[in-house]
């Protein structure tokens, strides 16, 4: 709760420094009208932003760099026989410390030299807590003193508020990139450790999946064997089965919509199926699971055929239902950019309705249908609680919807959930199916909007 | 722009063609099968939208089926005898209220003796009965010594039994509850010692592994922490981005490489934000796990560019003139934007973040790996309290065995898909009322 009385404390600093910028610009206004460059607004706000943002800046550094800096403090504090432990060894040490400083009561007694390590951190956050306000609170206060001398009648404060202003716009701008340039770097940076325990063709071409790896040589199922290509076969499987519900479903939606349907029953149908697009996926992945699987194995049994309870099917016609939206709303659009002239042209020549759409109209949009469909398949190769929740963990390499597959996401959500450790192959993995996802998913999506944008320009 | 029908071009014409013996028999049969071609190909479209719309309503229909059991509990009444050698008024909470609730269940069944027999007595009423009798004691200490009827909760499967789940005509060994618990209900129900009443715990308690005990409060109030951080952020961050990309930035490389991003990650699957919050913030800045902070840093990444893409329509929507009228009266640049174009397109951005904000609310994926699946009992009071949110709630408790949870899954998906109904009513409404059209 302290940083949140800092933080006001800040405010309340920028606030004072808006005050005094204001009082001094109004003082000058009062004895010198002719040469006051700006408003008095504009002086307060000069004072004030010179207040927030190195104040901000300085705690935001210091909230990052602290944590390694205490951890290396208190590392290079103890013992030479604990220093030197290997780095995982040395990680659950620090966490102990960790734990007794805040609090926790240990499992087992800790040793004196724990305890006292734990005794320094607390010591140390203490003195860097301390530290961190008088340093944002100091800066804040030199920073008064440094901008409110630049004040005079002749100081352009709109214009460097401005400037400051369109610096962080700028900066807020440019998050997107970080952001882009940080999943490539996290991605990328887990994934190379990966491969350099397991080849890169092992992975991309091995046909056989069971990530659990063997602790003790005898250990039975164990043979930690990361080849991909049952889970990409399972991936493809259910994107295929969704692609054969959404599309034409979807298409035929948008056919309807765009073709024959009036503006009023149009208006209650599009935002009805975009309903569909904005239900949560864990809802569908209940649904599926709840209702849709045990469904289809009913109806399996009544014929004698046996599904799995976990089958593509079940996951697939469900994903199927949640991407009739993306397919719909897309090719709706796209269709209505048809221009009127072909399609009268068509009727000229004595074509039905339906032969114009079939044969004149999608021809037309072809390229921008082709792009929605593109852009559903992206979002169903991206999707994750529904086949979490309704498709298995064993990776079968088949192509029997009845049988159960799995999925990249489902394989990165069963890797990653609840484990704390950072290292093994097995954690790691994930960051490699995280990787194809994302190169997978990007190249579909910028194939996907070239399509579009080049149908787009073709009417234009 | 109405276009003309084809029964209106080629229809009557047609028609008239063929009366008059003009057209062959062969063309008119092909005329009519043409005709039929265009009514199945309608037909086609208007099914594919009812199938597409059913299944929406097939959804929402099996969630509240099977769902509205969940808001109401039964209760059974216990005279719990509150013995003065048992509680200390001094420290009321320490005495031992499981062994009250007990002998009142025992001076309830004198004729029942065994342990197993005993052990299945006590699983009548849930577990949270201890801390239901210890709650009538702190709010009147005056009850000890005394005796006093106090209305305890069921347990899941006598509750179930109760709401007409548990078949009663199904042999004993398959089952949930046996024989002679029917027998003590039924002389529980005659008695008048059961009733049904709303279930406010569900609306006021955390997580529990017991589902009578299950509560969606602690999720509530994560998933308002969680979306506290997101707003926070990406509110401030996706407008100025906005302002500064749709008013100020140069056309050139550099903003086309910024636009071309900012699509791009509108398009990446959730799942890999949550890749990067656990490598980013968790392992190297050393974030907490489990806690709103992180969880609202990673969905305000994602929800970024929903905000930046829609308060761009909204700018782009506030016409020149407006512009060019203030900067004719020697506004700056900036005054135009902070006093004219930004409040005029204010209610197109704050719908879009409303959305954004209602995607967010909807998102499981990224937060289960960055550990907001973990079971936590109590209600959160911080962004950096492990805390879990709606939707990771409702996905653990569609993963949880116990019948009596597949009726709270759905009543917590009821209650997420009522908020998320809210904002989108909220979006609609700022939308109808505020939008102005040039």
């Amino acid at each position: 709760m302290q940083i949140w009385i800092l933080l006001s404390l800040i405010v309340c600093l920028a606030g004072y420094g808006h005050i005094l910028g204001r009082r001094r610009a109004v003082s000058i206004f009062q004895t010198d009208v002719i040469s006051l460059h700006s408003l008095p607004f504009y002086h307060g706000a000069y004072i004030a932003l010179w207040v927030l943002i190195p104040a901000a800046i300085s705690i935001v550094f210091w909230l990052t760099a602290q944590g390694p800096i205490i951890e290396n403090l208190v590392i290079s504090g103890l013992s030479p026989a604990t220093q030197a432990l290997p780095s995982d060894r040395l990680s659950l040490v620090l966490h102990d410390i960790v734990n007794i400083a805040s609090g926790d009561i240990p499992t087992k007694e800790p040793s004196l030299e724990i305890k006292a390590a734990a005794e320094r951190f607390s010591q140390l956050k203490g003195l860097s807590n301390y530290g961190m306000v008088v340093v944002s609170l100091g800066l804040g206060i030199g920073c008064i003193w440094m901008a409110q001398r630049r004040l005079s009648p002749e100081f352009r404060a709109r214009n460097q508020v401005e400037r400051i202003i369109t610096f962080v716009m700028i900066a807020a701008s440019t998050i997107a990139i970080l952001t882009t340039i940080g999943i490539v770097l996290s991605l990328l940076f887990e994934a190379w450790r990966f491969f350099l325990r397991v080849p890169l063709d092992d992975f991309l071409f091995g046909l056989h999946w069971s990530p659990q790896t063997a602790i003790r040589a005898d250990q039975v199922g164990a043979s930690g064997s990361f080849g991909a290509i049952p889970i990409f076969a399972g991936t493809l499987l259910i994107t295929v089965i969704a692609m054969c519900v959404a599309v034409p479903l979807g298409l035929m939606s948008a056919i309807y919509m765009s073709e024959y349907a009036s503006a009023r029953t149009r208006g209650v149908i599009k935002p009805l199926l975009e309903v569909l697009a904005g239900v949560p996926t864990v809802v569908y992945g209940f649904f599926a699971a709840l209702t849709v699987a045990p469904f289809f194995r009913g109806m399996g049994e009544g014929i004698g055929l046996d599904v799995s309870s976990e089958s593509a099917l079940a996951a697939g016609i469900v994903m199927g239902i949640m991407i009739i939206p993306f397919v719909s709303s897309l090719s709706d659009d796209v269709m209505n950019a048809v221009p009127q002239t072909l399609r009268d042209g068509s009727f000229a020549l004595g074509a039905t309705k339906s032969e114009t759409i079939k044969q004149v109209v999608l021809p037309a949009a072809l390229p921008g249908v082709v792009g929605a469909v593109l852009l559903a398949v992206s979002r169903a190769i991206g999707e994750t609680m529904i086949v979490v929740m309704a498709a298995g963990l064993a990776a079968n390499l088949t192509a029997n919807p009845f049988e159960a597959v799995t999925t990249v996401t489902v394989q990165i959500v069963t890797l990653l959930v609840g484990d704390q450790e950072f290292d093994s192959s097995k954690t790691l993995a994930a960051f490699a199916l995280g990787l194809v996802l994302f190169f997978v998913t990007l190249a579909l999506n910028v194939f996907a909007l070239r399509f579009v944008r080049k149908y787009r320009e073709k009417y234009d | 722009m109405t276009e003309p029908s084809f029964e209106k071009i080629a229809g009557p014409g047609a028609a008239m063609a063929n009366s008059k013996g003009l057209m062959p028999d062969r063309e008119a049969a092909l005329v009519r099968r043409r005709y039929r071609a265009e009514a199945r190909f309608k037909a086609l479209g208007v099914a594919a939208i009812v199938c597409a719309i059913s299944m929406l309503f097939l959804l929402v229909g099996s969630i509240i089926s099977t769902g509205w059991s969940a808001f109401y509990q039964y209760e059974i009444a216990l005279d719990i005898k509150f013995d003065k050698a048992e509680i200390d008024l001094t420290n009321p909470r320490n005495a031992n209220y499981g062994g009250l609730v007990k002998s009142a269940l025992s001076a309830q069944f004198p004729e029942v003796s065994g342990r197993t027999n005993k052990r299945t007595l006590y699983g009548l009423v849930s577990s949270g009965a201890d801390y239901q009798a210890m709650e009538v004691v702190l709010d009147d200490p005056s009850v000890v010594g005394n005796t006093r009827r106090v209305w305890v909760l069921a347990s899941d499967d006598i509750d179930s039994l109760l709401k007409g789940f548990i078949d009663r005509s199904l042999p004993e060994a398959d089952r949930r509850v046996k024989n002679k618990e029917l027998v003590w209900i039924d002389r529980l129900k005659t008695d008048g010692r059961v009733r049904w009443s709303m279930n406010t715990v569900f609306w006021k308690s955390g997580d529990s592994r017991e589902p009578e005990l299950a509560g969606f409060w602690g999720a509530i109030v994560g998933s308002f922490f969680t979306l506290l951080v997101t707003l926070a952020l990406s509110f401030p961050v996706g407008v100025l981005a906005a302002v500064y990309l749709e008013e100020f930035a140069p056309k050139n490389r550099w903003t086309d490489f910024i636009e071309v991003n900012i699509n791009n990650l509108a398009a990446v699957p959730s799942i890999v934000f949550g890749l990067l919050g656990l490598a980013v913030f968790l392992n190297f800045f050393g974030l907490p796990r489990s806690a709103p902070l992180v969880g609202g840093i990673v969905l305000s990444l994602m929800t970024l560019p929903t905000i930046i893409i829609a308060s761009r329509a909204a700018l782009k929507a506030v016409p020149p003139s407006i512009r060019e009228a203030a900067l004719g009266v020697g506004a700056s640049k900036h005054q135009v934007v902070t006093h004219h174009v930004l409040p005029l397109a204010m209610p197109g951005i704050l719908t879009g973040t409303i959305i954004g904000m209602a995607q967010a609310l909807g998102e499981t994926a990224p937060l289960l790996m960055i550990g907001m699946v973990a079971f936590i009992v109590n209600v959160p009071g911080g962004v950096t309290d492990p805390s879990t949110v709606m939707p990771v709630q409702i996905y653990l408790w569609a993963d949880s065995p116990e019948r009596a949870f597949v009726a709270r899954t759905s009543a917590g998906i009821m209650a997420l898909l009522g908020f998320l109904i809210l904002m989108n009513a909220l979006a609609v409404i700022l939308r109808k009322r505020f939008e102005r059209r040039w």
